[in-house]
């Protein structure tokens, strides 16, 4: 048995989920920001951002270190690279929830308007598919990973109803513009969440599976790689 | 050039205890494939039953049928000419100690009765040349002995005596566990180019050296062969649980 790297593994699991909690938290905190007008909130993200970004450089280190130190192979070896993709994805969630606070800090400038989108819908939608993402991680569950894929789309599809919306209000009202314009924007940042979401479930697939689901292939175009790793 | 190799239903047994079950496997000539697995699974009796050195252990016999191109070594041909087509090669570098460096080439040659000096010449030169270790002794081919020279020296030298008898197969049972990493990456930088002339089987303990020189690769646990493929998909996707668990550490 290696021990010694199997207990790697585990504390790279561990600092990864921390890193998950810590971007899930600041996307939650952006959008609470932006629902209630929150500063405080928003300065939290801003300040979280120096955490998210030292536990990604140290969780790639330590990735580093196994692949370098240990050589692993088959499940061992697609966990880690699966771990250094999701680590980066994290890092660019913690991104976007800045993006998202400093929107917030803009608007709380400006006079409310009363805009035709549903901010709140869209924000629980993605968080909901950050953390499913961060679930098929901690259970190692495939299926669970293909069901954030399948959440992308209606994410999507909010967006495009928002830009249509946001761009009607604006050439109806113009006093409105900058309102709609940073709502637009944060809608846009939302969206750039689920994409990360989406390939932090991929990545997910890829570890369990070995299958590479990326791009939507159409199934006769996928890997014939059925891993025996798959329905531990 | 290389030929393929077809093993049918072969299984093999030391006095009453069975060490192989009904193994199934092609190989295709001119690559190499790795045999992997824990001590004990098997695999070494496998290679030793390709060339018929199983049945040198008393008590030992095989049964099933494995086929080298078109050569049948079980049924109708002579141990002695099947080796002669099947070069091995062992754990730790195994050269004459009292001949010289081109009488350990020469040898299997000068056993079958070839003594055309200069033929001998030119396979013995080209022999070193294949094994990568020419330039290294050209200036004492006569006047150091075999055991004179470096481990990893030693076993090129092995592997020249091997090739010198021009077979289609080569066998390489842990070529490189007694080996330096320099030597090791020698060894494995020959196989490469060896794989050009000659179907290689090579076992090893060495997951990384599997992965690093064989395009196929069989993991053997009990006597069983248990999953045999690409060696890519050994290393990354593996099929069977048991050989994940082998290859990432989880057991043995």
């Amino acid at each position: 048995m290696r021990s010694r790297f199997h207990q790697g593994l585990d504390d790279l699991r561990a600092r990864l989920l921390r890193m998950g909690g810590l971007a899930e938290q600041a996307v939650d905190r952006a959008c609470q920001g932006y629902i209630e007008r929150d500063l405080a909130r928003c300065h939290m993200v801003l300040e979280g951002e120096t955490q998210i970004n030292i536990a990604e450089r140290e969780i790639d280190e330590q990735a580093f270190d196994l692949l370098a130190m240990q050589q692993p192979m088959a499940v061992d070896l697609r966990f880690i690279l699966a771990v250094t993709k999701i680590n980066s994805d994290l890092e660019r969630v913690g991104d976007q929830a800045v993006n998202i606070a400093e929107r917030v800090m803009d608007m709380v400038e400006l006079p409310i308007a009363d805009l035709p989108v549903d901010i709140a819908r869209m924000a629980a939608a993605v968080s909901a598919m950050v953390r499913r993402a961060l679930e098929s991680f901690i259970e190692g569950k495939a299926e669970l990973a293909q069901a954030v894929l399948e959440m992308d789309n209606v994410v999507d599809r909010m967006k495009d109803e928002a830009f249509i919306s946001l761009v009607k209000a604006m050439n109806e009202r113009p006093d409105i513009t900058r309102q709609a314009l940073d709502t637009l924007l944060v809608a846009r940042n939302l969206e750039r969440v689920a994409d990360h979401a989406t390939n932090i479930a991929e990545d997910v697939i890829f570890w369990v599976r070995g299958a590479d689901v990326r791009h939507n292939p159409p199934p006769e175009e996928q890997p014939i790689r059925q891993s025996a790793t798959e329905g531990r | 050039m290389g030929v393929g190799i077809q093993v049918e239903k072969l299984n093999a047994y030391f006095g009453k205890t069975q060490a192989l079950h009904d193994i199934n496997i092609t190989m295709a000539a001119n690559q190499c494939t790795a045999v992997i697995g824990p001590s004990g699974c098997g695999k070494s009796t496998f290679v030793r039953c390709l060339n018929r050195m199983h049945e040198t252990v008393p008590d030992a016999r095989a049964t099933g049928r494995v086929r080298i191109g078109e050569l049948d070594v079980y049924n109708g041909t002579s141990a002695v000419a099947i080796r002669r087509r099947i070069g091995m090669v062992f754990q730790k570098p195994n050269p004459f100690p009292t001949m010289s460096i081109y009488d350990n080439v020469a040898a299997g040659l000068k056993l079958n009765g070839f003594h055309e000096r200069k033929k001998l010449d030119e396979i013995v030169e080209r022999s070193l040349q294949l094994s990568a270790l020419w330039n290294e002794v050209k200036d004492h081919l006569k006047k150091k002995s075999g055991a004179s020279l470096s481990g990893g020296q030693q076993q090129r030298l092995c592997i020249a005596r091997a090739l010198a008898v021009q077979p289609e197969v080569l066998l390489m049972d842990e070529p490189c566990s007694a080996l330096d990493p320099i030597s090791t990456g020698k060894i494995e930088e020959l196989i490469f180019q060896l794989k050009e002339r000659f179907t290689i089987v090579i076992v090893t303990h060495n997951m990384q050296q599997a992965s690093r020189v064989a395009e196929f690769t069989g993991f053997f646990l009990l006597g069983e062969l248990i999953e045999f493929d690409k060696t890519t998909k050994i290393f990354t996707t593996p099929s069977d649980k048991r050989t994940e668990d082998y290859i990432t550490g989880r057991f043995g």
